[in-house]
């Protein structure tokens, strides 16, 4: 009877303990950004915490974009999405043919009452997630864009002028071959070969890389990046990699890793790039703009954006949708927005942020890192707002594996080429059938 | 002669009790996930199942019709027999090995155990950066040689990569059984063909091997199941099926369509497909193949 009494007594004061102080709403937030930017994703949730009482941001991190995609679906078909997901860009037409999954950041913000205005954020960022009606489907989080890293020191001894980078591509090809005549293994590398060679080539050089504005337009886009000029550029990198000009350093950011151990001279990159180079480089290293080729028309743009941005699943309560709405609200604030570029390396969402930081002198203390501003606060045309195609982690893997038949010699540059464009319509065309509804 | 043992059970519910547990395991564990691939396999859907639409046999038909789905079939085949045919040869020899030495046996087997507790992910990685074109101790020595190792564009380093991991791992486990498989062979056998003049080759081959084979075939299955779909880690660690498409074997296909490209559809016709093949496989195997084992 005792050890009843006990028991029962026992479990009445777990359970009075174990209710916790509902004051706050929780707003769970998926994310995929490891080591010092998932540092940096809790150090936002913490400061808005504490700036309010009403709600708190819960970030988890999920592993990559796309395990925490495949973890978000998984929790969706069960009833268990969070509320904030980051995808990345190229997965942004898969969230937008998800309809019932997602609520648009846009009307987010309107039923909540906050004031948004969608024109403070840079145009080549937010119209990557905006819908062609205008209305905002994300919210533009981490956005970088290609730029070209080259290193001073292995410049200095090949004999080129380390402050006067190659702006162009026949420049490229002849500092490439200074810097082989000097003994250097690897002149030139890229990595992400289809957003740097492709994608952003193509909007640099305002070409389309798909029809109807890059997909922008309409789900009956298809692949256009087997026109003459692309063709040329491509011809001319396998040619290079046959000379050993260009050496091919794997798919995704696998060449990241050459260029700041200082094997590869020059590098195509990710803008995000310059905190590990900064840790990492044991030599003197600049940023400059994308090179691009004088004689195309309208050539240089604007570049395309890569990182991902945040999206608001659907299936929640309309008290924690404004807690989402605070907390964008939040994260666009000049000052929240600058540091954060300041930060990480990732592009400054709104202009304000942007002539914030300028206004700050921190471009001319860190000099390279207004590179990759400069190559985005520009306007866009049509053809260089941004891409949006559908299945395009497979069409980005697709271009993968025909770039690496080209540059081990198996096919022509026109060959592959034109084998990508056709087996990524394959992919488009199934995208548009599935979404005919 | 052979005597047939029947155990009588008394109740009727007495042996339904017993297998129940694991039949729950099979039930949850392959037949629900399989069935639910098969429906899948049916239907196009979007990624977060909000969208569900009944295509029949069209995943299948696109499977058909897709060129590089067909040469995965011979890249997977090739793959196949090069880790089993490999992994069983290397493990015989070094089991035939092993069985000799009298001093320091433990010392040996548990050094040749070892990668078998490695997790495939990982031994990919490991493989990986030993071959790496840039920093790998093994192609920088190769480089010494004269011989340029790039895996990173060249097909056959590739598959040669994938499959010296996948072997390695595997040769620890076919030691064993092989290990075991010697140690039951009666030694008087084989003395007694010593003494009629056999020389050590043909002494292996002509009473050593047959005897083996039970364990031979039951490896070959085990072996052949493993390449098939536990190395689908190795490739995704080191090569990603590249170059180009060279190394994509069946279920790395199957695991990017589904996890990567959020193809549940294609992904669920893929399995299904594959199924089908290993399937069919074990039972040719279990059919012809077992007639020739002597037990």
């Amino acid at each position: 009877m005792k050890r009843k009494l006990l028991a029962v007594s026992a479990t009445a004061l777990a359970l009075s303990m174990a209710a916790p102080a509902q004051a706050q709403t929780e707003i769970q937030w998926w994310h995929a950004m490891p080591t010092a930017l998932g540092e940096w994703v809790n150090d936002l949730a913490k400061d808005f915490n504490a700036s309010q009482k009403d709600y708190k941001v819960v970030p988890t991190y999920k592993g990559s974009y796309d395990e925490s995609m495949t973890a978000a679906i998984a929790a969706f078909r069960s009833g268990n999405a969070p509320h904030i997901l980051q995808v990345f860009e190229v997965g942004t037409a898969t969230m937008m043919a998800s309809k019932g999954a997602i609520v648009p950041v846009g009307k987010v913000m309107a039923d909540a009452g906050q004031k948004f205005d969608p024109k403070i954020y840079v145009p080549a960022v937010a119209g990557y997630y905006t819908a062609p009606n205008g209305q905002m489907l994300s919210f533009p989080f981490n956005s970088s864009t290609p730029v070209f890293h080259y290193n001073k020191d292995a410049f200095k001894a090949a004999g080129l002028d380390p402050e006067s980078p190659p702006k162009t591509w026949p420049e490229v090809a002849l500092a490439a071959a200074k810097l082989k005549a000097s003994g250097h293994k690897c002149p030139f590398t890229s990595s992400w070969g289809s957003w740097t060679q492709l994608e952003s080539f193509s909007a640099w050089h305002n070409v389309e890389f798909a029809t109807k504005g890059n997909g922008m337009r309409g789900t009956d886009a298809r692949l256009s990046f087997n026109s003459p000029l692309h063709v040329r550029h491509i011809e001319n990198l396998a040619n290079m990699s046959k000379q050993g000009l260009f050496v091919y350093k794997g798919r995704g950011n696998a060449a990241d890793a050459t260029f700041y151990s200082g094997e590869c001279a020059m590098a195509t990159g990710s803008s995000a790039l310059y905190g590990s180079i900064k840790r990492n480089a044991k030599f003197a290293s600049g940023i400059s703009t994308l090179p691009y080729y004088p004689d195309a028309p309208g050539a240089p743009q604007n570049t395309v954006i890569g990182g991902a941005s945040l999206w608001v699943m659907s299936g929640r309560k309309p008290e924690e949708y404004k807690g989402v709405a605070a907390f964008f609200n939040y994260l666009s604030q000049p000052e929240v927005a600058a540091k954060s570029h300041q930060r990480t390396g990732y592009l400054p969402v709104t202009i304000p942020s942007f002539e914030l930081t300028d206004k700050s002198g921190f471009y001319k203390q860190n000099p390279g890192t207004d590179v990759s501003v400069t190559q985005m606060i520009r306007k866009t045309t049509d053809k260089s707002r941004g891409i949006r195609l559908g299945n395009f982690v497979q069409i980005r893997t697709i271009v993968d594996e025909e770039l690496e038949q080209i540059w081990n010699g198996k096919k022509t540059a026109k060959e592959g080429l034109d084998s990508a464009v056709n087996r990524g319509n394959e992919q488009l065309e199934r995208f548009e059938k599935a979404n005919k509804a | 002669m052979a005597i047939e043992k029947r155990v009588r059970f008394k109740s009727w519910w007495l042996p339904w009790a017993l297998i129940a547990p694991q039949m729950a395991i099979i039930l949850v564990f392959f037949f629900w996930p399989a069935g639910q691939a098969l429906y899948q396999s049916v239907l196009q859907q979007d990624a977060f199942g909000t969208s569900t639409e009944f295509v029949g046999a069209e995943n299948y038909k696109r499977l058909w019709n897709d060129s590089t789905y067909l040469d995965s079939f011979w890249t997977t085949a090739l793959f196949s027999v090069l880790v089993a045919v490999s992994g069983l040869a290397i493990a015989l020899l070094l089991a035939v090995m092993a069985d000799r030495v009298l001093r320091g046996a433990t010392v040996y087997k548990t050094l040749l155990i070892w990668p078998y507790a490695v997790a495939p992910a990982v031994a990919g990685v490991l493989w990986l950066f030993m071959f790496a074109p840039s920093v790998g101790i093994v192609s920088y020595a190769l480089g010494g040689f004269g011989f340029d190792w790039n895996h990173l564009l060249n097909a056959n380093h590739a598959m040669a990569l994938i499959v010296m991991a996948a072997v390695w791992k595997q040769v620890s486990y076919n030691f064993l059984f092989f290990l075991a498989g010697l140690q039951s062979i009666p030694k008087s056998l084989v003395e007694a063909a010593a003494i009629d003049g056999a020389r050590p080759w043909r002494r292996f081959w002509t009473i050593v091997f047959p005897l083996l084979s039970p364990v031979t075939f039951f490896l070959l299955v085990i072996n052949i199941v493993y390449a098939f779909f536990e190395t689908f880690a190795i490739v995704d660690t080191a090569t990603q099926g590249g170059p180009g498409k060279e190394t994509a074997i069946l279920v790395y296909r199957l695991y990017y369509d589904g996890f990567k490209a959020l193809d549940l559809g294609g992904s669920a016709a893929q399995s299904v497909v594959l199924m089908v093949i290993v399937v069919t496989l074990t039972v040719i195997q279990f059919r012809y193949v077992e007639k020739k084992v002597q037990y």
